[in-house]
């Protein structure tokens, strides 16, 4: 097969790992105030993503560090291009990272509500722009000669590309209220389980109708049937979980937002960037790619490597299995809204 | 206002910015990891509970600082696209190798076995629950050399073609790129260094406590550690050094000329170090200098006849090879950070030589100012290491991969002097903001002191510990 294709799935395997990991994290970012009660409620929905989240976000390092890799010019485009949105999404994971570890830090309740608050933002603020920037990286933009990004900010919020937005933000925020129920115990489960129903079918109309419109403007064959295969997931992941089979809901979340990231690649390949004012100017997998060389060495790397992380980070997965309840919260002396005195 | 909106100027600032403060947290959680799993294994071995003490603390440390790494790494990794996107495409086949092998290796053995062990503790064996601190150490220092070496190609760059048609670096040389004479210098400094400035936080914290004369027998043993440590990792960082010295005079002699302001070609005696000076800031006139002949004879050829060149003949020679332009960095920024770098660092190993005598069996000094100036250990020798890398990078201008490509053709053409100053004010802000949250949960764990929780039991499934649980 040749390199580049080969690199073309690599990526696309990557983003695909990105969305379905850090995906539940950031829908479980989200449901703090609508699971979250009181403060150990909050701490077992945090918990239950607390020893994952960093490994889950490494998937975007790696992500972008391949497409540098593998397709500079892509990547030079991409993010040069898409500079005020990815300055955005780099303020939320920051803010979202630190707060994961920093709440825990101090008792007072006014501290940990601002960190909440951190989390809740740092975790819809990614989930929407990845949807943005995703859904016009398959719209198109305009590029000049040089591949450089020749629109404005507010070029990139177009109604398909909001709509592509909206998409995510919903997948991933039942994804991980179907991913809480699934690993917690008790009132917060029976909770999540409601709440997963509700926003499953919400998402079902707005997902079906952004794949659709993907579909009919951008879709090839291969695209058009992952986008059905995706909606036939979704809607047995909000069945499934209305009959309390949570792993089972859990997988089909998981593969709905696979395939439909995948359909996306589909609806690109072979372009990687098309160019909407000029199709000349557009990137494709051959201008954008790396030397024969460099794709041959990574190829290597990838498939040695490969196989080793995705058994240790099973392995993770794996020793944290259990739910994670309030019995196991600490109990905290409450301490009021006020700055600790020094 | 034009001048202010220079999308290169602003995004200069802003690589500078982000980088150093990235590295702010990089050399304590290269050293705290280790650190921490000396600790551990300590325990293990001997199942003192102090050293599970000493463990836990340092662990939480380590903790609250990761944190910062990992989301400042993440701004890192996306500038180069951003704001270099020619930059980007003119070494991406080359310079995208390494920092994809750092994702691939070491970048998700950190953030996955990391996790293992904060919340490991009660989950699995203690034998494995140690191991998984390993691997994270493992993984810190791995990902630190495959970013030396990323950073090496734009110091000499190597295993690489020019390919005329496409207008870009192609990789040529795997191998090479990886044991590039830069890197292989750069790297043990770099981790030396590491080791210097975490020595310097134990060291800080140990005197704290001891000061007050509280938690003696857990602060004793760590100041201990610490001096040594200080010592041991700043003679290696020396020794390192001055191998890094000459790696750099042959692949760049202008840095070692502007570190020296030395204009002329000199040789021998006249090829003196100066230790400090005062002059006009391009270091064309003097005032003023301290000198120790023949030292920079020795630092950049290790004999005392040596000939070092200087600016005036490099720029020409220069000006044959690359065309008109002007090849001299910014002399008063390079002839410093070279002199504090160094300075900083050998008063952080006098300071422990004195503490380990004063502290020679089992005795505890009672001046007030000793154990300040121990505490200032710390905050130095992170000053030592900024700006050390301040010297390397701005050393290295004009060019940002030496010889092949300028800074100012690098920069995105894309992007706008506005969108910089935007990600620039932001970036400040939050960063602002966030090193005096750190800061001040760094200083209150530290002040806590080590706290005597159970030992951890993986029998009972019992997960009630601060460290285990977010
Ligand atoms: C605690 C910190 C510290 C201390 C005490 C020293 N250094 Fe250093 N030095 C660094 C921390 C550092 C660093 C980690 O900041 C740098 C930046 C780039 C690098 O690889 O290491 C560095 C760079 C650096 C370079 C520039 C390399 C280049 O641009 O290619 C040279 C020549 C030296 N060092 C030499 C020395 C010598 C001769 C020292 C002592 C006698 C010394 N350093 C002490
Ligand atoms: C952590 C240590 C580092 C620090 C403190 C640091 C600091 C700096 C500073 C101050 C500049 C601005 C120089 C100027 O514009 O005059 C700069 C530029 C730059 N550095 Fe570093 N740097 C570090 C490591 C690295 C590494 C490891 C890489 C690459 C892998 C790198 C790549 C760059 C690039 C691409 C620029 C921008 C272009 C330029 O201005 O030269 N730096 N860095
Ligand atoms: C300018 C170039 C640099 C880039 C692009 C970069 C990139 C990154 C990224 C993406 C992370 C987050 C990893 C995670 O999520 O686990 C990170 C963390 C880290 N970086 Fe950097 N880095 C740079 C400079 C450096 C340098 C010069 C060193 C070492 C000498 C270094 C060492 C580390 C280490 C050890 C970590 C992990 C621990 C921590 O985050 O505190 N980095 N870096």
């Amino acid at each position: 097969m040749d390199l580049t294709i080969l690199w073309f799935c690599i990526v696309g395997f990557l983003f695909v790992g990105y969305f379905v990991l850090d995906g539940f994290d950031f829908g479980v970012g989200m449901s703090l105030p609508f699971l979250g009660r009181d403060d150990t409620d909050r701490r077992v929905l945090i918990n239950t993503i607390g020893p994952v989240w960093d490994l889950n976000e490494t998937w975007v390092i790696v992500a972008g560090a391949s497409l540098f890799a593998a397709f500079p010019e892509w990547y030079a485009t991409l993010f040069s291009g898409f500079y005020l949105p990815l300055l955005l999404i780099l303020l939320a994971l920051i803010l979202r990272g630190v707060s994961f570890e920093y709440r825990h830090q101090r008792p007072e309740a006014a501290w940990k509500r601002r960190f909440d608050r951190m989390i809740v933002i740092g975790s819809a603020v990614p989930a929407l722009l990845w949807g943005v920037a995703f859904a016009n990286i398959v719209r198109g933009v305009p590029l000049d000669e040089g591949h450089n990004y020749i629109g404005t900010f507010f070029d990139l919020l177009n109604p398909y590309a909001l709509l592509g937005g909206l998409t995510t933000l919903l997948l991933f925020f039942t994804h991980g209220v179907v991913f809480v129920s699934l690993k917690t115990d008790g009132d917060i489960r029976a909770r999540a389980r409601r709440l997963a129903t509700r926003a499953g079918v919400v998402t079902i109309v707005v997902a079906a109708a952004f794949l659709l419109w993907t579909s009919l403007a951008y879709g090839t064959l291969a695209s058009v049937l992952l986008s059905a295969v995706a909606a036939v997931t979704l809607i047995g992941a909000v069945l499934a979980n209305a009959r309390g089979r949570e792993g089972l809901s859990f997988g089909l979340m998981a593969a709905t937002i696979g395939v439909a990231v995948l359909s996306l690649f589909f609806a690109l390949f072979p372009d990687v960037m098309p160019a909407s004012n000029d199709l000349a100017n557009s990137l494709t997998i051959t201008n954008a790619s790396s030397s024969e060389y460099t794709l041959t060495i990574m190829t290597w790397v990838a498939l040695i490597f490969l196989p080793l992380i995705l058994a240790y980070q099973a392995f993770t997965y794996w020793i944290f299995r259990k739910r994670v309840s309030r019995a196991q919260i600490p109990v905290e002396a409450p301490v009021g809204g006020a700055e600790e005195a020094h | 206002m034009n001048e202010l909106l220079d999308p290169l100027l602003l995004s200069r600032w802003q690589f500078g910015l982000t980088t150093i403060y990235h590295f702010l947290f990089v050399p304590l959680t290269i050293g705290l990891a280790t650190t921490t799993a000396i600790f551990q294994t300590a325990w293990v071995r001997t199942g003192k509970a102090h050293y599970l003490q000493l463990t836990r603390f340092f662990g939480k440390i380590f903790l609250i600082n990761f944190a910062m790494g990992v989301v400042t790494g993440i701004v890192q990794e996306f500038q180069f696209g951003m704001n270099w996107s020619d930059y980007s495409r003119f070494v991406g086949d080359v310079f995208g190798a390494p920092l994809a092998l750092e994702g691939l290796l070491a970048f998700f053995l950190e953030a996955t076995f990391i996790g293992l062990w904060i919340f490991g503790w009660d989950k699995l064996p203690k034998k494995l629950h140690l191991a998984t601190i390993w691997v994270t150490a493992l993984g810190s220092i791995l990902s630190a050399y495959f970013i030396i070496a990323a950073n090496a190609f734009m110091q000499n760059p190597v295993g690489y073609d020019i390919n005329e048609a496409k207008g870009r670096a192609e990789l040529t040389d795997i191998g090479a790129l990886l044991t590039n004479k830069v890197a292989v210098a750069a790297f043990p400094h770099t981790i030396f260094a590491c080791f210097m400035v975490t020595a310097g936080l134990i060291i800080a914290a140990a005197a704290w406590h001891l000061y007050r004369n509280q938690h003696l027998e857990t602060m004793r043993p760590a100041l201990k550690f610490g001096l040594w440590m200080m010592v041991i990792a700043g003679a290696l960082t020396v020794l390192s050094g001055d191998q890094l010295g000459l790696a750099m005079v042959e692949t760049q002699p202008m840095k070692m000329a502007a570190a020296e302001a030395l204009y002329r070609t000199s040789t021998g005696a006249d090829a003196s170090f100066s230790i400090f000076t005062l002059g006009t800031p391009d270091g064309v006139h003097e005032l003023f200098s301290i000198r120790v002949p023949y030292l920079l004879s020795f630092l950049s050829t290790h004999t005392f006849d040596g000939t070092v060149e200087g600016i005036n003949d490099l720029q020409a020679q220069y000006v044959q090879l690359y065309g008109p332009g002007d090849y001299t960095p910014t002399i008063w920024v390079t002839y410093w950070a070279f002199r504090w770098m160094i300075g900083l660092g050998m008063l952080h190993v006098l300071i422990a030589l004195v503490g380990l005598w004063l502290t020679r069996k089992g005795r505890s000094p009672r001046w007030r100012w000793l154990w300040r100036v121990a505490i200032w250990a710390f905050p130095l020798s992170l000053g030592a290491m900024i700006v050390g890398w301040i010297f390397t990078e701005m050393g290295r201008q004009p060019w940002i991969v030496f010889s092949l490509l300028k800074t100012s053709d690098a920069v995105s053409p894309g992007i706008t002097g506005l969108d910089v100053l935007i990600s620039l004010i932001a970036f400040t802000a939050i960063y602002g903001t966030l090193a005096v949250v750190e800061f001040k949960l760094i200083k209150k764990a530290i002040q806590k002191g080590p706290d005597d929780a159970p030992e951890p039991d993986p029998e009972s499934g019992d997960v009630r510990h601060e460290a285990t649980v977010y």
